[in-house]
C-alpha cells in the first residue's frame, strides 16, 4: 500500500473524484453495474463536506461488498451479513467519521436482515447502499430474498415458491429516516441521491437496482430500458408534483387508501390533482406505498422516498455521557475505586 | 412462644473455640471462620440478605467470599423445589478462599429450601427456620411425603424453629403496609437472629438498609424495625445458649470493598481504557450470567465508557470490531452458547490483527445447558472453535477479585500485540465475592498502545513490529494514513488482498506465532508449595480457591504437593515444562471432562497426566479434593 505524503496541510484542500481513485484493478466482470456506482460514488464524495481521511467504506461480503477495496479512502471489509453491526461500533466510536456501508440483497436482506433493521431503527448516522440485483452472484446464481417469485436460478429449477422482500418495506417498517431507489444505469441522479444520503442525519438507505451481467443480466430492464424508463420510472423531488411518462402526462393521486395512476387532461385531471412529494415528513404511510409500488399497475419510484430528520443515535448516546460527566464526582477510575464501600482492615 | 430445642448445641467441627466468654448471660465462642447460607422462595430477599450480612462482616474486618446459588427460573412457583434460591457467605479470622463447602449455619425459610439444602449443611449445623410454613401443604410442595420435623432426618442438628411470618407480620403492622409489602421484609428478621447469632453490630446492618432503600424511606424503616426484632428475638429465646465471633482479620491490612467476579471484570476494563487512553467500547448481548458485565458499564457513562446493548451475540462483537478499528479498546462479553455465536467474528479479528476482548462468563453446557450453573466446559471452544488456522491468546481468571487482574491484562495484551484475546471466567467467579485490596490505576502495568504518527511515510497496514510482531493501530480520520483491511487473506507487509500459496503459508505461521510470542510478556507461572514433590495438582480459573485449600491442608499434614493454577493459558507460560518435571506424579482437576489435560497433552506430551473431573455445575468440594489427592499420594508412596 502507497503511503500518501502531504501536500497541503494548514488548509483543507478542495476534494475532487481523483482523490478517491485507487490505483490498484478493480476486479468486477466486465459489464457489471457496480462500476457505474463506483464511480458516482468517488463523484459523489467531495460533495459532502467530510475530510478524506474521516471518510469509511464497511461492507460485509458478495459481489458489491468488494467496493471498499476498490476506492481510496480507509476500508474496511467484514464478515457475510454483518457489515451493519460493523459499521454501527465504528460510528459509534468516532461520530466525526463519514461511515458508508456496502451490502446487497444476500448480504443485508438474507443472512444480515437483523443488522439491517436494527440499525435502521437506531437510526445510526450511517449511509448504506444496497446492491440489489436480485441474485447471489458470488456463489455463482442461485435465488435471493428479492429474487422475484417463480424465478429458475440454480437454486431453484423449479422457479422460487417465495415472496420476495422489498427493501424499501423492511426499511419504512424498522422506522427507517431514509429511503431512496436509484438505478446504476443513471449516474447523474445516483450521485445526486448518495450526496443526499451522505448529507442525512441518521441511517440512509439507497436502494440501488443494479445489473448482474452474469446470472441475472437485464432483471431491472423494464425499470431502467431506455425505451420504458421514463413510462415505468416515477423520480420523486422533494416539493415537485408526482409526474412521470415520455410525455410528461402521468401522475399519482391518492384514492381511498390507495395510489393510483392517472393520466393529466383524461377525466378532469390537471396537474393540481397531481400528489406533490413530501420526503420530509414524519408520517411514512405515504412514502411506505410509494416505496412499494411495481409494475406493472405502478412505475417504480425512484429518487429519494423519504428524507426524514429525527433523533440519532450516537448523538442521544454523546448527550447521555456528557451529561454524566458534568454530574458525577467520579472522574477516574481512582474516584471509583474508593468509592461506596471500602472497608479499613 | 413456639419455640422448642431439638437437641443441644453439638458444634460442628469448624466451631473450634478459641476462647469462651461468660461475661453476658449467653456465652460467646470464638470461631476461625463461619459459613453461613440463606435460602428462600426466588424473591424471599436471600440476595439482598445474603449481600447486607457480607458487607456488615466486610465492615467489622472479617474476610469473606459469598456465593449466590439461584435458579434460573425468575419467580418459580412459590415453595417449590425449583423456586428455592440461596446465598452462602463464609466469613473468617484468616484469609477466606472459598464460599466453604458445607454451610454452619442455615437459614430455611420454607421447606423446600431446607430439603434442598441439607446437603449442603454441615452435621451439627444451626438450622433456622420460619416454622409458619412449615405445614402440610408447603411439604407436600417441597416433596416431603413426611413431616421433616417430626421424623428423624434432623436429629443431630441446632433447629431453631422461629415464626418469622407471624412475628414480622405483628412487627410491621403498626407502619399500615398492605400484606404483600409486608411480606417482603420478613428476611430482615432471619438476618436479626443472624447479627445476633455472631455477634454483628446492628447499625451496619441498617445503614446498609437506609442504603439500599433511600428513596423508599417507610420500606427502610420497617425492614430495620423487623431487623431489630429478630435481634431481639434472638436473644431472648432458649434456642440459642450462645453466640459466635468471628475476630478481624490480622494478617491483612489496608483498604477493601467487596467484589463479585463481574464487577471487577468490568473495573478492569475501565482501568486499562484509563491507562491505555483507549476509550472503552462494549458490544453485548445479554446473557447469563454475563450481564452485570453490561450492566455495570451501562452505568459509567460518567467516566466515558460507552455501551451498545446489540440486537444478537453477532452484533455485539461485530461492533466492538468497528470500535476496535476505530481505535477503541473493544470488549463483548458473553457465555459459552453465545460464544459459539461469536466464533466467525473472532476469526476476523484474527485476519484484521486488531485488538479485541472477548470475555466468556462460562456456565454448563451443551446448548443452554445450566444457564446458573458453573463450569469450565468451554477452555477448548476458546481455544480451537473457529474455522481455519485462528490463534487468540487465551487467559482465566481465578478469583472473584482477581477477575479485575485479569480484564485488566486481556485488555494490555490485546492492544500491545493487537490480537483478539479471550478472557474465560465462570458463574462461580462472576456471581462469587470476595475483598479485594484497593488499587491506583498508575500502579497498574503500562499499556503502550502501537500507534502510528499522522503520515507516517513507513506505514503499511501489515508491516510489523519485529520483537511482538504485532501490526500498527492507523485509525479512521488520521491524516496519512488510509487503508483498508478486512476478511480476505492478507499480504504480509502491505495488506493488500492475497491468494498466493506460499504468503498464506507464512501469514497462517506468523499469526500462531505473534501469539506464542506473548509468552515472553506474561509472568512465569507460580507454584503454590515446593517446586519438586510427589504430586503437582493442576488446575486453571476459577477452581483456585478449593484447590488452594485442599493443597495447603494437606500441606500442613506433612505431605509432598504443591498447585499449580494456570491464568495463562493460550500461550503457555515458559516455565510449565519445568515446573511438571519436578514432581512425581501430576493430577489435572477441571469442572469439565478434562479439556485442560487434553490441551496439556498435546502441548506436553512426555507427561502422565492423571484427572480429576467434576461435571455438576457446581465448583469443587475442597473435601472431595482431598479425598482424591490423598488416593493419589498414598499410590506414589507404595
Amino acid at each position: 500500500m502507497k503511503t500518501e505524503v502531504p501536500t497541503i496541510i494548514e488548509s483543507e484542500p478542495l476534494l475532487s473524484r481523483s482523490d478517491f481513485k485507487l490505483d490498484k484493478p478493480v476486479k468486477w466482470c466486465a459489464g457489471c453495474g457496480d462500476y457505474a456506482v463506483l464511480s458516482s460514488v468517488q463523484n459523489a464524495l467531495p460533495e459532502i463536506g467530510a475530510k478524506k481521511e474521516n471518510v469509511v467504506f464497511v461492507s460485509g461480503i458478495g459481489c458489491s461488498s468488494r467496493f471498499p477495496y476498490y476506492i481510496n479512502t480507509f476500508g474496511f471489509h467484514g464478515l457475510h451479513g454483518r457489515g451493519a453491526a460493523i459499521a454501527s461500533g465504528l460510528k459509534i466510536a468516532n461520530p466525526d467519521l463519514s461511515v458508508w456501508h456496502i451490502t446487497g440483497d444476500g448480504d443485508s436482506m438474507a443472512i444480515g436482515g437483523n443488522h439491517f433493521i436494527h440499525i435502521i431503527r437506531r437510526n445510526i448516522d450511517v449511509n448504506i447502499l444496497l446492491f440489489n440485483n436480485k441474485i447471489y452472484g458470488l456463489t455463482k446464481g442461485q435465488f435471493s430474498p428479492t429474487t422475484p417469485k417463480g424465478s429458475k436460478t440454480k437454486s431453484s429449477p423449479d422457479g422460487t415458491i417465495e415472496n420476495p422482500f422489498i427493501p424499501g418495506e423492511l426499511a419504512m417498517g424498522a422506522g427507517g429516516s431514509f429511503f431512496a431507489r436509484v438505478v446504476d444505469t443513471e449516474p447523474k441522479r445516483m450521485k445526486e441521491v448518495f450526496v443526499l444520503a451522505a448529507k442525512h442525519h441518521g441511517t440512509s438507505v439507497v436502494e440501488i437496482l443494479q445489473n448482474c451481467v452474469i446470472f441475472n443480466n437485464k432483471i431491472h430492464q423494464e425499470i431502467t430500458g431506455k425505451n420504458v424508463r421514463d413510462d415505468n420510472q416515477i423520480y420523486l423531488e422533494h416539493g415537485k408534483p408526482m409526474i412521470f411518462g415520455k410525455e410528461r402526462n402521468k401522475g399519482l393521486i391518492l384514492k381511498g387508501y390507495r395510489l393510483e395512476v392517472v393520466t393529466i387532461g383524461e377525466n378532469g385531471i390537471n396537474e393540481d390533482d397531481i400528489l406533490v412529494h413530501n420526503a420530509s415528513s414524519s408520517d411514512d404511510a405515504l412514502h411506505y406505498m410509494l416505496a412499494r409500488m411495481t409494475l406493472p399497475e405502478y412505475p417504480v419510484a425512484t429518487g429519494v422516498i423519504r428524507d426524514y430528520e429525527c433523533c440519532v443515535f450516537e448523538e442521544l448516546l454523546f448527550q447521555q455521557i456528557n451529561k454524566a460527566k458534568e454530574n458525577t464526582s467520579i472522574k477516574t477510575v481512582d474516584d471509583l475505586i474508593n468509592s461506596g464501600n471500602v472497608w479499613t482492615i | 412462644m413456639n419455640v422448642s430445642l431439638i437437641n443441644d448445641i453439638t458444634l460442628p467441627l469448624i466451631f473450634k473455640p478459641l476462647k469462651m466468654s461468660t461475661e453476658t448471660k449467653k456465652k460467646t465462642i470464638k470461631l476461625k471462620d463461619v459459613v453461613v447460607k440463606f435460602a428462600g422462595d426466588s424473591g424471599d430477599g436471600m440476595q439482598l440478605s445474603g449481600t447486607q450480612f457480607s458487607d456488615t462482616s466486610a465492615f467489622v474486618g472479617n474476610d469473606l467470599s459469598t456465593f449466590p446459588d439461584y435458579p434460573s427460573e425468575i419467580r418459580a412457583p412459590q415453595g417449590t423445589m425449583a423456586g428455592v434460591s440461596g446465598f452462602q457467605v463464609h466469613i473468617g479470622y484468616k484469609e477466606v478462599k472459598t464460599p466453604g463447602d458445607q454451610a454452619d449455619v442455615l437459614v430455611a425459610m420454607n421447606p423446600a429450601a431446607l430439603k434442598a439444602n441439607m446437603r449442603w449443611v454441615k452435621k451439627g449445623a444451626t438450622i433456622i427456620i420460619d416454622i409458619d410454613n412449615f405445614d402440610s401443604r408447603h411439604y407436600k410442595r417441597a416433596g416431603y411425603i413426611e413431616d421433616p420435623l417430626e421424623d428423624d432426618s434432623l436429629d443431630g442438628y441446632n433447629v431453631v424453629k422461629a415464626p418469622i411470618s407471624t412475628l414480622n407480620l405483628a412487627t410491621t403492622k403498626e407502619l399500615g403496609l398492605d400484606s404483600k409489602t409486608a411480606e417482603k421484609t420478613k428476611n430482615q428478621f432471619a438476618v436479626g437472629i443472624l447479627y445476633w447469632l455472631l455477634e454483628r453490630d446492628l447499625n451496619f446492618g441498617e445503614q446498609f438498609l437506609d442504603e439500599k432503600f433511600a428513596s423508599k424511606p417507610l420500606l427502610a424503616k420497617a425492614n430495620k424495625l423487623v431487623l431489630r426484632a429478630g435481634y431481639d428475638y434472638a436473644e431472648t429465646i432458649e434456642a440459642l445458649r450462645s453466640r459466635f465471633m468471628i475476630l478481624p482479620t490480622k494478617d491483612r491490612k489496608g483498604k477493601f470493598r467487596n467484589f463479585t467476579g463481574n464487577i471487577a471484570v468490568a473495573w478492569g476494563l475501565m482501568a486499562a481504557s484509563e491507562r491505555s487512553g483507549r476509550p472503552l467500547f462494549l458490544g453485548s448481548y445479554p446473557i447469563t450470567p454475563a450481564t452485570e458485565i453490561l450492566q455495570e458499564l451501562a452505568k459509567r457513562k460518567h467516566l466515558g465508557v460507552k455501551t451498545f446493548q446489540a440486537e444478537d451475540e453477532l452484533a455485539g462483537i461485530n461492533s466492538a470490531i468497528g470500535a476496535s478499528f476505530a481505535g477503541n479498546l473493544a470488549v463483548t462479553t458473553t457465555s459459552g452458547p453465545g460464544l459459539a455465536l461469536k466464533s466467525e467474528a473472532i476469526g476476523l479479528a484474527v485476519i484484521t490483527e486488531l485488538p479485541l476482548v472477548i470475555i466468556d462468563v462460562q456456565r454448563g453446557g451443551p446448548s443452554t445447558g445450566l444457564p446458573t450453573k458453573t463450569e469450565q466446559g468451554d477452555l477448548l471452544q476458546a481455544l480451537f472453535g473457529r474455522n481455519g488456522e485462528s490463534p487468540t491468546v487465551v487467559i482465566a481468571a481465578s478469583t472473584p477479585a482477581d477477575c479485575f487482574r485479569y480484564s485488566y491484562m486481556a485488555s494490555k495484551i490485546a492492544i500491545e500485540h493487537m490480537t483478539p484475546v479471550i478472557l474465560l471466567t465462570d458463574g462461580y467467579l462472576a456471581n462469587g465475592s470476595e475483598l479485594w485490596k484497593l488499587k491506583k490505576v498508575s500502579s497498574l502495568p503500562r499499556i503502550d498502545p502501537p500507534m502510528v504518527e499522522d503520515y507516517d511515510p513507513d506505514y503499511q497496514p501489515y508491516k510489523r513490529n519485529y520483537k511482538k510482531l504485532n501490526r500498527y493501530w492507523a485509525l479512521p480520520g488520521q491524516k496519512g494514513l488510509r487503508h483498508r483491511i478486512g476478511s480476505l487473506e492478507k499480504e504480509d507487509v502491505t495488506g493488500d488482498v492475497s491468494h498466493d500459496p506460499l504468503n498464506h503459508e507464512k501469514m497462517v505461521r506468523l499469526r500462531e506465532k505473534k501469539v506464542q510470542r506473548v509468552a515472553n510478556y506474561i509472568p512465569e507461572q507460580k507454584v503454590f508449595g515446593e517446586k519438586t514433590g510427589d504430586l503437582l495438582v493442576v488446575g486453571w480459573g476459577g477452581t483456585y480457591g478449593s484447590l488452594l485449600s485442599a493443597v495447603q491442608e494437606l500441606q500442613e499434614k506433612g505431605n509432598k504437593i504443591s498447585l499449580a493454577q494456570f491464568n495463562y493459558i493460550k500461550p503457555l507460560p515458559k516455565n510449565t515444562r519445568e515446573i511438571f518435571k519436578g514432581f512425581k506424579k501430576i493430577v489435572v482437576c477441571e469442572l469439565n471432562l478434562g479439556q485442560f489435560a487434553l490441551y496439556l497433552r498435546a502441548r506436553l506430551p512426555e507427561f502422565e497426566l492423571i484427572q480429576y473431573n467434576k461435571i455438576q455445575g457446581l465448583p469443587f468440594m475442597i473435601s472431595e479434593l482431598k479425598r482424591k489427592f490423598k488416593k493419589i499420594l498414598k499410590e506414589v508412596k507404595s
